[in-house]
C-alpha cells in the first residue's frame, strides 16, 4: 500500500506539474482572494453583478460574449438578477431577427432566450475596427489563458510605462504580464470609470476583481453546483470506501484462518 | 478454464445452459481460482474496465449532443457545457476519464513489467493488452481533436504529418488521410467516426484479454504457476470482487477529485481557443500520456528516423516475453533485475517530463539519453540479465513461506505481497 501511494503521489505530481511546464516563462501574477476557490467555493453574488456592469459597459464595446444568453444573467449559480432585471437587461439591446413574411430582417428589443449581442457583426469587421487586431470572445476566456483568472486579473493592471529600451508601435501598449510584454489593447480601465449601483468605489483593482470573476462564472457557469456535488460526492465515496474496507477485512479473514 | 461439469439446479436453467451455457460462464466467473497473493497492483484491470465503461457511456451521452463540424464543434461542446442538463460533468468525466484510463494502464503495464507476467504462458495476453494500448493512443489522440480548439487543431496537424516522413507514399498518405490538402472538416468528421468505433474495439479485444487470462490464470506476486483450485487459491467472487471494489473505490476518489475540483487542470488552456489555421501556438504539445513517446520522437534529427524509434518504442513491448531471456517470473527474486526496472521506470518518467519542454539544449540532450536508455534496456539489458543474473530460490507454493521456508522468502513476501 505504501508504494502505491508513492507512485500515486510521484504520477500526480508529474502529471499536474505538466500543466505548468511552462513556469519559466511566466512572470508572477497579482493575487487576489478569490471566493469561488476551494472545496466550497461560490461566486460574489454582488461582485458578479457588478462584474457584468464592468464588461457590458467597458468590454463589451469590443469583445463579444458569444456563448451566453440574457436568461443566464437570471440563472441560480451566477449574478442573479430577478428576472424582471433580466428581461430589462435584454429589452436594452437590439436584436436583429427575421426573416419576417415579407422576407425582411428587422430590429427588435432582446429578450431572455436571445444571444448576447456581438459588438461586430464578424471577425473582419472587428479586426478592421481594432487595426487588425481581434479582441477575443470573452465567453471561455479565462480558461484559454494559462495564467486563468489571476492572468486576466493581473494583466487588466499591468500597464505601465514602457522601458526605454522597449520601443512600441502605433496602438500597441506596454503591459507587464502580457506575453511578450506587447498588448495591443489600450487599457480599459481606469478610476472610477463606471459607477457602481451599490456605492462601492470603482478603483481599478475592483473593477479588474469584478469583472474577473464575472468572466470565471461566464466561462464555468455551473462552477457553484459542480462543487456542491463534487463534495457530496467524495463524501459518499470516502464512507462507501470505508464500509467496503471493513466488508473486505471480514470476508478475508476467512482465508487467513484457513492457512 | 476450470470446472465443465457444472450444472444449474433448475429445470429451465438446464434447459437454457444446454442450448447457450451462459450460466456455465457465471459460474466459471465467479469460482475462478485466483491466487490469494494477489496485492493491490493486481487490482488495475478491474479498474480498467470501470474506465472503459466509463468512457464509453459518457462518450455515447456526449455523442448525441456534440456536432461534428468544423464550424459547429467548438460551439457544440459549449453548448454541452452550458445548456445540456449535467453536460459539464458528462464531458468533465469523459476528458478526466481519458487521463484516468491512462494512468490505470500505465500501472498496469508496468506491474506486468516488474512481476514478469507477459513471460510463458501468457504472451497472448501480453500482445493483446499492446494491442488494446495502442488503441487507447489512437483513441485518446482522435478524441482530443474533437473539441476543435487550438490545441486539437495543431495536434492533429502535427501527429497526421509523421505519415509525410514516409518514403515516396507519405505525402499522399497525409492527403488521404486529411480528405484534403490540410485537417479540415472532412478529418474531423472521420476523426469522430474513428473515435466512436474503437471503444467498441478496444471492448472486444479487452474479452479476448480476460479470455486468455483465465486459461493459465493469473500471475502473482511470487510469479510461481499455482495449482487450481487449491490452498494457494481463493474464489473471484467474493474475495478478488471485494478486494477490486475497494481499490475501484479509493480510484473513483482521485477521479472524483480531478472531476469536480480541477477539471482543466490536465489540458492545455490552449484548446479553449478555438481552431485557428492562421495562428499556430507557441508550444504545441501532445496531452500528457504521450509526452514520454513525444520526447523519443523528437530526440531522433531525421523526421523518418524519429517516426521509426517512437513506433519501435510500443512496438518493442510486443516482443518483450521473447526479449527477457529469464525462466523466473517476479523481480521479487530477481535482485538485479529488480534495480533495472525501476531505472526503467525513472527512465520513462524523464522522457515524460523532457517531452513537455521545448526540444532545446539540455532538454534535448536529456532525451537523447533517456530515449537510448530505453532501447539499451530492452534490447540488451534485459536479454543478458536472463543469463548473467543469480536469482533467489524460488518457493514452490504461494503458502509455503509462511509455513516456515527460508526466512528470506518470508521476508521478500511480506515486503512485496501483501495479502489483505
Amino acid at each position: 500500500m505504501k508504494n502505491l501511494y508513492k507512485l500515486f503521489s510521484i504520477i500526480i505530481l508529474i502529471i499536474t506539474s505538466n500543466s505548468y511546464s511552462f513556469a519559466a516563462e511566466k512572470v508572477e501574477y497579482l493575487k487576489t482572494d478569490w471566493s469561488f476557490k476551494g472545496l466550497f467555493g461560490k461566486f460574489d453574488r454582488a461582485s458578479l453583478q457588478r462584474g457584468y456592469q464592468v464588461y457590458t459597459e467597458v468590454c463589451a464595446s469590443c469583445h463579444s460574449m458569444k456563448y451566453l444568453s440574457y436568461r443566464n444573467l437570471a440563472e441560480p449559480g451566477g449574478p442573479e438578477f430577478s428576472e424582471a432585471q433580466a428581461k430589462a437587461i435584454a429589452a436594452s439591446f437590439e436584436v436583429t431577427d427575421g426573416p419576417n413574411s415579407d422576407g425582411e430582417m428587422f430590429t427588435r428589443p432582446g429578450k431572455l432566450s436571445d444571444k448576447f449581442v456581438m459588438p461586430y457583426d464578424n471577425v473582419k469587421a472587428a479586426q478592421a475596427a481594432n487595426g487588425g487586431a481581434y479582441p477575443p470572445d470573452m465567453s471561455v476566456l479565462v480558461k484559454a489563458r494559462g495564467g486563468g483568472v489571476d492572468y486576466i486579473y493581473s494583466l487588466l493592471q499591468g500597464y505601465e510605462e514602457a522601458p526605454s529600451n522597449v520601443s512600441l508601435d502605433d496602438g500597441v501598449y506596454y503591459n507587464k504580464y502580457m506575453y511578450g510584454n506587447k498588448i495591443r489593447m489600450a487599457a480599459p480601465l481606469s478610476d472610477g470609470l463606471v459607477e457602481y449601483g451599490d456605492g462601492t468605489n470603482a478603483t481599478v483593482e475592483q473593477m479588474s476583481k469584478d469583472v474577473t470573476t464575472f468572466l470565471m462564472w461566464s466561462a464555468e457557469p455551473h462552477l457553484e453546483s459542480r462543487h456542491k456535488m463534487g463534495f457530496k460526492a467524495i463524501v459518499y465515496l470516502i464512507i462507501l470506501t470505508v464500509l467496503v474496507y471493513f466488508s473486505m477485512k471480514r470476508i478475508w479473514s476467512r482465508v487467513e484462518s484457513e492457512v | 478454464m476450470s470446472d465443465h461439469d457444472y450444472r444449474p439446479k433448475s429445470k429451465v436453467g438446464q434447459w437454457f445452459n444446454d442450448r447457450l451455457p451462459l450460466l456455465t460462464l457465471a459460474n466459471h466467473l465467479t469460482d475462478y481460482p485466483t491466487p490469494k497473493n494477489l496485492n493491490y497492483w493486481w487490482t488495475f484491470g478491474g479498474i480498467l474496465t470501470f474506465c472503459l465503461i466509463t468512457q464509453i457511456v459518457t462518450g455515447l451521452t456526449l455523442a448525441m449532443h456534440y456536432i461534428a463540424h468544423a464550424d459547429m464543434a467548438f460551439e457544440s461542446v459549449e453548448h454541452i457545457m452550458r445548456d445540456v442538463n449535467y453536460g459539464w460533468l458528462i464531458r468533465y468525466i469523459h476528458a478526466n476519464g481519458a487521463s484516468m484510463f491512462f494512468l490505470a494502464v500505465y500501472i498496469h503495464i508496468f506491474r506486468s513489467l516488474f512481476y514478469g507476467s507477459y513471460k510463458a504462458p501468457r504472451e497472448i495476453i501480453w500482445i493483446i493488452g499492446i494491442i488494446i494500448y495502442l488503441l487507447m493512443m489512437a483513441a485518446a489522440f482522435m478524441g482530443y481533436v474533437l473539441p476543435w480548439g487550438q490545441m486539437s487543431f495543431w495536434g492533429a496537424t502535427v501527429i497526421t504529418n509523421l505519415f509525410s516522413a514516409i518514403p515516396l507514399v507519405g505525402e499522399g498518405i497525409v492527403t488521404w488521410l486529411w480528405g484534403g490538402y490540410s485537417v479540415d472538416n472532412p478529418t474531423l468528421t472521420r476523426f469522430f467516426t474513428l473515435h466512436y468505433l474503437i471503444p467498441f474495439l478496444i471492448l472486444g479485444l479487452v474479452v479476448l484479454h480476460i479470455w486468455a487470462l483465465h486459461v493459465p490464470g493469473n500471475n502473482n506476486p511470487v510469479g510461481i504457476d499455482v495449482k487450481k483450485p487449491s490452498k494457494d487459491t481463493v474464489p473471484f467472487h467474493p474475495y478478488i470482487v471485494i478486494k477490486d471494489g475497494f481499490a475501484l473505490l479509493m480510484f473513483m476518489i482521485v477521479f472524483a477529485f480531478f472531476v469536480f475540483y480541477a477539471p482543466n487542470i490536465l489540458g492545455h488552456a490552449d484548446n479553449y481557443i478555438e481552431a485557428n489555421p492562421m495562428v499556430t501556438p507557441a508550444h504545441i504539445v501532445p496531452e500528457w500520456y504521450l509526452l514520454p513517446f513525444y520526447a523519443i520522437l523528437r530526440s531522433v534529427p531525421d523526421k523518418l528516423l524519429g517516426v521509426v524509434a517512437m513506433l519501435s518504442a510500443i512496438l518493442i513491448l510486443a516482443v518483450l516475453p521473447w526479449l527477457d531471456t529469464s525462466k523466473i517470473r517476479s523481480a521479487v527474486f530477481r535482485p538485479l533485475y529488480k534495480q533495472f526496472y525501476w531505472i526503467l521506470v525513472a527512465d520513462v518518467l524523464i522522457l515524460g517530463y523532457v517531452g513537455a519542454m521545448p526540444a532545446e539544449g539540455l532538454y534535448l540532450l536529456i532525451a537523447r539519453v533517456a530515449t537510448a536508455y530505453y532501447f539499451l534496456h530492452f534490447l540488451v539489458i534485459l536479454p543478458v540479465l536472463g543469463f548473467k543474473e543469480k536469482t533467489l530460490p524460488v518457493p514452490l507454493s504461494i503458502t509455503e513461506p509462511v509455513l516456515g521456508g527460508p526466512l528470506n522468502l518470508a521476508a521478500a513476501r511480506n515486503k512485496e505481497s501483501k495479502i489483505e
